[in-house]
């Protein structure tokens, strides 16, 4: 028995170092939406904060109504998202501190080439989606409360249609937004996406081509489908909330040096950048 | 424990309302989960039976661990599987099956049927070698011999099908990809539990949770009744 004691001892006092030395490293919990992480934003800048900071970045990638939620519950320090009524609703409750602008983005109408609807070439999207319902194209729809699914109804209700999942044409997929790429790509259906995961996943949707929204953002003459980020650090009183480390995260992310990183994302891939920085600072550099 | 209560109150109402929406994703559920679990007991039954019994088959050393490994695969994989084979640019894309409930029924029967060859196998090697040698002896067919040494197993063969039809009720990532989870078409419970837990809604996902499981609760308890009536524990 006393033989064993010696290397237990080893063990336990090896676990206890460990802890004592990982909890030195804050980390920071950052709900956000797929595209964020989908995309390779987060993974060409967050280095340069934990590196910064001495901090551990932990993702979790998934819709902008569960990003918000886990604000909500207190499971994350700091949220970026992009569906500005739930964001204002989210500060406006006291959930976040406050919104910053962080970047945007823009989407785009994308469908197949043989275009049934006959939509190539309009410029406002809410005009394009009446054609689809229309004609009764298949139109497919992410369905599950994201921030695009979100800005999706917003064009509907702007082209003044109530699109029924009963109907056939309309398909409610509740899936994220690669997802519903390959299903527009394999049913030949008319969707919306934010643009930077269309151009990530152009080279697998040979089915799909822009349709509304040009070839970039410059060439995308409809306001309504600009589609900005912000990043709300959330209400330390909820307990076990980080908000020193987040605020410094909200800082460094709308910093001009880390902006400029931002644009460079994508750049090399595609040719244009996937993110457009967007902060106060940037704007006033 | 909050959200746990809330789940627990609208899942009672949801079921006392008989919500459209919920009657339609349990129907759905229901048919793709027993279209497959048929498919895969009329087809893997007799096949498990054949290898379980069969005095020299050859490759053996082959077939039995593949049928193991098949009882084993992960569903998402068989559901890319399946997708692939579907998909437009598949060998049976113009069958038109991908994101429809057959498509579904395809996949679920690619999990189930491993399951089923395998457990029918091995509870037919366990009935007793003696009651073989006696009916050959009585002069009994191929076929006759079969069934009665599927009848001596049944208790293995019943445990064959709740086996098949617990991995497939309650399996998420093939029937997400082959079927699309499209809302009144291809979403069953599973699907939609992974939807309203994406976007926030614990309670409602944790409702559909109870609620399936509930399903595969009363399945089963019909599955044991079967048993002990044949005889079983």
């Amino acid at each position: 028995m006393r033989r064993r004691v010696g290397p237990l001892l080893v063990v336990v006092l090896a676990l206890v170092g460990c802890s004592r030395g990982s909890s030195e490293v804050g980390v920071l919990r950052l709900a956000t939406t797929t595209s964020t992480a989908d995309s390779g934003l987060l993974d060409a800048i967050l280095p340069a904060f934990e590196e910064e900071y001495r901090a551990r970045v932990d993702v979790v990638a998934t819709g902008t109504g569960q990003a918000i939620e886990l604000g909500e519950a207190g499971d994350a320090d700091v949220i970026l998202v992009h569906a500005r009524a739930l964001e204002d609703a989210f500060v406006a409750e006291g959930h976040g501190t406050e919104r910053f602008d962080v970047m945007y983005n823009d989407f785009v109408i994308v469908g197949p080439e043989d275009d049934p609807a006959s939509i190539e070439g309009v410029s406002v999207a809410a005009d394009a989606l009446g054609l689809i319902a229309g004609s009764q194209a298949t139109f497919a729809s992410r369905g599950d409360s994201s921030g695009t699914h979100t800005k999706e109804r917003a064009l509907w209700e702007a082209a003044g249609i109530d699109p029924d999942t009963g109907s056939g044409w309309y398909k409610s997929l509740g899936q994220g937004m690669g997802d519903t790429l390959n299903f527009a790509n394999e049913t030949g259906a008319y969707t919306l996406s934010d643009r930077g995961t269309y151009l990530s996943q152009q080279a697998n949707l040979p089915n799909l081509s822009v349709l509304v929204g040009g070839m970039s953002i410059a060439e995308n003459a409809d306001p309504a489908l600009l589609n900005p980020y912000g990043v709300i650090p959330v209400d330390p009183d909820k307990g076990n909330i980080d908000a020193e480390l987040a605020e410094q995260f909200v800082e460094w992310l709308t910093s001009v040096e880390t902006q400029s990183r931002i644009e460079k994302v994508g750049v090399d891939a595609f040719g244009q950048p996937l993110f457009y920085p967007d902060s106060e600072k940037w704007r006033n550099r | 424990m909050e959200t746990i209560g809330r789940a627990l109150v609208d899942a009672i109402r949801l079921l006392r309302e008989l919500d459209p929406e919920l009657v339609e994703t349990v129907a759905l559920t229901l048919q793709v989960t027993l279209g497959a679990l048929i498919i895969a007991l009329v087809s893997g039954i007799p096949i498990g039976a054949a290898v379980g019994l069969a005095r020299r088959l050859p490759g053996r050393a082959l077939i039995v661990p593949v049928i193991y490994t098949g009882m084993g695969l992960p569903p998402v994989t068989v559901g890319l599987f399946t997708y692939l084979l579907l998909s437009n640019q598949g060998p049976l894309g113009g069958l038109g099956w991908l994101f429809t409930p057959t498509g579904m029924i395809t996949a679920q029967t690619f999990i189930a049927f491993p399951l089923v060859v395998g457990l029918t196998m091995t509870s037919v090697q366990g009935v007793d070698p003696d009651v073989r040698t006696q009916m050959i002896a009585l002069g009994a067919s191929n076929r006759q011999v079969a069934l009665t040494i599927l009848t001596e197993a049944r208790i293995g063969v019943t445990a064959a099908v709740v086996a098949a039809y617990g991995s497939i009720i309650s399996e998420v990532g093939a029937v997400m990809l082959v079927g699309g989870n499209i809302e009144g078409e291809t979403r069953v419970l599973t699907t939609a539990i992974v939807l309203e837990t994406r976007q926030g809604n614990f309670a409602l996902a944790l409702a559909l949770g109870i609620v399936l499981l509930g399903i595969a609760f009363l399945t089963n308890f019909l599955f044991h009744r079967l048993q002990v009536r044949q005889g079983g524990p």
